[in-house]
């Protein structure tokens, strides 16, 4: 099972791109869990400097707006 | 209608494609925003309103400035998204790590105005900056120019009021920015930073270097125009209702009184007054355009919307997770100072 963290303070780019990781595992069937990750410090952890970002597995695959559709599944699938 | 899916989405993977698209866009937008004055006036001589009349010509200016001002909004946002394309806050900082101050002051100004940036980013990014190494000053340089001199605004101005102060707006704006950092940089506050901030390690991250086609950073260009066009149509909206009620109705003699050049205390006023007040530059600017024909001087009206823009109070709410209060009154005081000096600076020069 993949362990997955969407890191952003909340705004609606954040909300969207948890929505996307989610409809993107359902689509391909992964067996997924979203974790959203709101706390500066937990955030600066990770190096992110722009939101929304993507953790999956502890390490960072994106950072800032919104990811593109095939990327987030090439993802999901490395 | 599958299949016209298909093609369009297989257009839109094309270099050609867009191209041509975008070619025929220009040439449609031009044709179009040409007509768009004779257009109002038509329209308003339609309405049953007396040609002349304060009515008309606060209707005329709210018809002719709303598609105007829509569609240069358009053009300004889709021409930013694609430029910004070439930018990221990653390479900012990396280029800003480790950079003297003074040097650095400038650069972060400047990589300011043109590194992506949205307001919930403020505190990762604050972060991410202190703890690589670039100093407080040159964060702080970077912090202000962003939405000091904001790309939208700059568009407009120069579109609507006149390349001069666009320019004069841009300099003057990068240079509150640099001074300002490079001050809060001397008085050495690091100690004023929250606790959390100053203890935190951040990782590493190397992102896979996304490699940018053309096709891209066209999308990302469109990407911006649909979210942030959906985003400040109204105030836009009422921003130009506001600039043609001021149009039609506010007396110039009034005005002028208030807010030209004469009065030493109407700048102090307008940055006072735009603290608490939080528009978007798409909502400020019709109101400026307005308050400029009706003979308000030119400084205090731009210290104005300065204040309006890069002074916001939501924003100092969030900047409070990582700054002490003392830090952000001090934050607030210089880039105050600054603005009150772009708008005596301009009173003086162009009265």
């Amino acid at each position: 099972m993949k362990d997955i963290k969407v890191l952003g303070p909340g705004c609606k780019r954040c909300q969207t791109t948890e929505d996307m990781v989610k409809t993107a595992a359902a689509s391909l069937g992964l067996d997924v869990a979203v974790e959203k990750v709101t706390d500066y410090a937990e955030m600066a952890k990770y190096g992110v400097l722009s939101t929304p970002g993507i953790v999956i597995d502890g390490k960072v695959v994106h950072a800032g707006g919104l990811p593109k559709e095939d990327d987030l599944k090439k993802w999901l699938q490395a | 209608m599958t299949t016209l899916a298909a093609s369009l989405g297989r257009a839109r993977k094309s270099q050609g494609a867009w191209m041509a698209g975008l070619a025929v866009a220009v040439v449609l937008w031009f044709a179009i925003y040409r007509q768009l004055l004779p257009f109002a006036q038509w329209l308003v001589a339609r309405l049953p309103i007396a040609p002349g009349s304060h009515l008309a010509s606060s209707v005329e200016f709210f018809f002719y400035d709303t598609p105007k001002v829509l569609m240069l909004l358009t053009l300004v946002v889709f021409a930013m998204g694609v430029v910004r394309s070439f930018f990221s806050a990653d390479r900012t900082r990396a280029l800003l790590a480790g950079k003297r101050e003074g040097l650095g002051n400038i650069a972060a100004a400047h990589l300011g105005v043109l590194t992506p940036f949205c307001s919930c980013s403020a505190v990762p990014l604050f972060v991410g900056f202190v703890s690589a190494g670039v100093p407080l000053g040159v964060t702080f340089s970077f912090l202000i120019a962003a939405p000091m001199v904001n790309e939208i605004a700059l568009g407009l101005l120069f579109a609507l009021v006149g390349w001069q102060v666009a320019l004069t707006y841009l300099v003057f704006g990068l240079s509150v920015a640099i001074v300002s950092g490079w001050i809060i940089g001397r008085l050495h506050l690091e100690s004023w930073l929250e606790p959390w901030v100053r203890e935190v390690r951040a990782g590493d991250v190397d992102l896979e270097d996304e490699h940018l086609s053309w096709i891209d950073r066209f999308e990302a260009g469109w990407e911006a125009v649909r979210e942030i066009v959906g985003k400040v149509w109204y105030w836009m909206i009422a921003g130009i209702a506001a600039g043609a009620f001021i149009h039609g109705y506010v007396p110039e003699a009034l005005l002028s009184g208030i807010m030209g050049s004469g009065s030493w205390w109407s700048v102090p006023a307008a940055v006072l007054l735009g603290i608490p007040m939080y528009s978007n530059a798409a909502g400020i600017i019709p109101v400026i355009e307005a308050l400029l024909g009706k003979g308000a001087a030119i400084g205090t009206v731009l210290a104005f919307m300065m204040s309006v823009i890069a002074l916001s109070l939501p924003e100092m709410i969030i900047l409070r997770k990582v700054l002490s209060a003392r830090l952000i009154a001090v934050f607030i005081a210089v880039v105050a100072s600054g603005i009150l000096t772009v708008g005596f600076l301009f009173n003086a020069l162009y009265s």
